[in-house]
């Protein structure tokens, strides 16, 4: 496995992540598109420290693994904000949840 | 120079250090207070402000000879620059702290997590302020973004102010995902996460030929896309007039102003110590981008705000708009337009929160926030009434008021840059603003009010006009004080510019 590789595969993350944020009708759905697009990052982070950069130097890393906590302190706020939407709208779909506008 | 370690730097991490104190003490105390009407804990909250406020001076005064600390091996650097914006950034939560005492919005229940989340919002703005590391930038940013998703849903039982929060964390997270993204790239590229290094290694690099331009460019966009959405430029700018609608004013208030001023700094630190050196600029032109991306921004916020009825939400659009003004000084990054910016967002900070502060008072007064609720305004409360123009007046940028001075360094920067055309573009978008702060006043003094609201109005108090005045005399006098400019000069004149 070359670094290409690892690019290659977060590009696809990262577009599939985007592709599920435009196009799913569901907020759970969004949640699981904003956090593959969190994870290619998290992975493009750790294949740049370990072929573009010394081994001795982890800061790459460190900033995958702070990576992690964000999306999962991202996705705690996620999952409240739907259920207070559920609570006020009675559905999770984006599309139904449109009382601002103008 | 070297930076600190991690225990030496913590003499200079006070202030931020003592917002976590006082975030976790209002917590406690919360749990003791009985009474839930009672304000105690927002007069804590601003006792912490107040220590947190003298230990951003004495940490500067520490500072001594040297023009800047670097802290936490090259985390974060303590500098004017960053001072400049903690102090601003300080008055902007003080103010929304006062207006959060007045408002009537606010679940009585939840006071001391809402203070606590406004302290830590402050400190997560702190370090946006003063971060010179890719991580850091990030974890910054994303502090920030968190606590303002659940800030704009506050107000749990109204679906308006869910919704707000449903829209802002949908698009915060897609842009803030985006701009990882980008910084990925930037620290692949790089082998750094340290802007002072990305920008040596950048111009190595493209010198000798082993990187594209473009994929730096595409990088830039990239972040651009965070950085853009925290300061509400098109295209990223779709969430704001719902956020602002939704959110409770106080947050409003704070969100366009201090959201904004913070996502500057770190926009300014981040283009003018990672990216403005001369071979990076020559192979990597992003500057005619930013010139576009100003012009459309404060075109499609003025435009939008001509039809508005909500004021809260006209004023999101405004704000929109305002993001514009303030790209353009920093098209080019030089140290003028850098100082221009700096100069008005202290003019933007005043005249913001003072005509956010009359929102409130209306939304308390007749709970409404349209335009119709401003009928009459001036027989009623004359001296209200004539606050609020002065700031409607301020914000169109009509001399002898600070946004017109704010406004015209601005322009000077950029006709001094030779982009004529961005400096008509926002010339004429100031005569189209003129339009619909326009219609405020019209409404305040020149239409009757219903006969109900005329008889059921009551007078405003003593403190109301205080805090009124508080707003209303910088914004009058702000243009004519030298200090001003002499120190948002000399808070850019320490950026590192390699």
């Amino acid at each position: 496995m070359t670094l290409q590789h690892y690019l290659v595969i977060s590009a696809i993350l990262f577009t599939l992540g985007i592709f599920a944020v435009l196009t799913r009708r569901n907020a759970i759905s969004i949640l699981m598109g904003i956090e593959l697009i969190l994870n290619s990052c998290n992975l493009n982070f750790a294949a740049f420290a370990r072929f573009m950069t010394p081994p001795e130097d982890i800061s790459g890393q460190i900033i995958a693994i702070f990576g992690i906590v964000l999306a999962a302190a991202e996705a705690a706020v996620f999952l409240a904000i739907i259920l207070a939407i559920y609570r006020e709208f009675g559905s999770i779909r984006p599309d139904e949840v449109d009382t601002l506008k103008g | 120079m070297q930076p600190l370690s991690n225990i030496e730097s913590l003499l200079y991490f006070t202030p931020e250090l003592l917002l976590v104190v006082s975030a976790i003490v209002v917590i406690l105390v919360d749990l003791g207070v009985k009474n839930r009407e009672s304000a105690t804990v927002a007069y804590l909250s601003l006792a912490g402000i107040g220590c947190v406020f003298a230990a951003v001076l004495l940490t500067h005064g520490q500072l001594g000879d040297r023009t800047s600390i670097s802290l936490f091996l090259g985390m974060i650097r303590l500098d004017a620059f960053s001072t400049f914006f903690k102090v601003l950034l300080l008055l902007a939560t003080t103010a929304t702290i006062l207006f959060s005492i007045r408002s009537e919005e606010l679940d009585a229940q939840l006071k001391g997590e809402y203070y606590a989340l406004l302290l830590a919002i402050t400190l997560g703005m702190f370090l946006m302020a003063s971060s010179t590391n890719l991580l850091m930038i990030f974890i910054s940013l994303e502090t920030v973004s968190l606590t303002s998703y659940i800030l704009a849903g506050f107000l749990t039982h109204n679906p308006r102010s869910s919704e707000a929060a449903f829209k802002y964390i949908t698009y915060g997270a897609v842009a803030s995902g985006t701009m990882l993204f980008g910084l990925s790239f930037l620290f692949g590229m790089t082998g750094t996460g340290d802007l002072g290094q990305i920008s040596t290694r950048l111009t190595e690099l493209l010198a000798a030929g082993e990187i594209y331009p473009l994929a730096v460019l595409i990088a830039i966009i990239f972040v651009l896309a965070g950085v853009g959405y925290k300061i509400a430029s098109v295209p990223f700018h779709m969430w704001s007039p719902d956020v602002y609608e939704g959110a409770p004013i106080p947050i409003t208030a704070f969100l366009s102003v201090a959201s904004k001023s913070a996502g500057f700094a770190l926009f300014i630190r981040f283009f003018y110590s990672g990216f403005s050196s001369s071979e990076v600029m020559q192979s990597v032109d992003w500057t005619l981008m930013l010139a576009i991306v100003s012009a459309l921004t404060m075109t499609v916020g003025n435009l939008a705000a001509l039809p508005q009825q909500n004021v809260k939400r006209l004023l999101a659009y405004s704000s929109i708009a305002h993001g514009g003004y303030l790209l353009m000084g920093g098209v080019l990054l030089t140290s003028e337009g850098i100082g221009a910016i700096l100069f008005y967002l202290v003019v933007y900070l005043f005249m913001n929160l003072g005509a956010f502060y009359v929102v409130v008072l209306i939304a308390n007064e007749e709970g409404s926030e349209m335009i119709e609720g401003y009928r009459g305004l001036a027989s009623r409360a004359p001296l209200v009434a004539g606050a609020m123009a002065i700031f409607l007046f301020s914000l169109t940028g009509i001399p002898p008021f600070a946004g017109f001075f704010g406004k015209w360094l601005l322009f000077a920067a950029v006709l001094e840059q030779g982009y004529y055309w961005l400096a008509f573009v926002g010339l004429l978008n100031s005569v189209v603003s003129l339009y619909y702060y326009a219609r405020i006043v019209k409404a305040m003094y020149l239409e009757a009010a219903d006969e109900e609201t005329a008889s059921t109005s009551t007078p405003f108090s003593t403190g109301t006009f205080a805090l009124l005045s508080v707003f209303v005399i910088p914004t009058i006098l702000i243009g004519f004080i030298n200090i001003f400019y002499t120190f948002s000069n000399i808070s850019v004149s320490v950026l590192p510019m390699q």
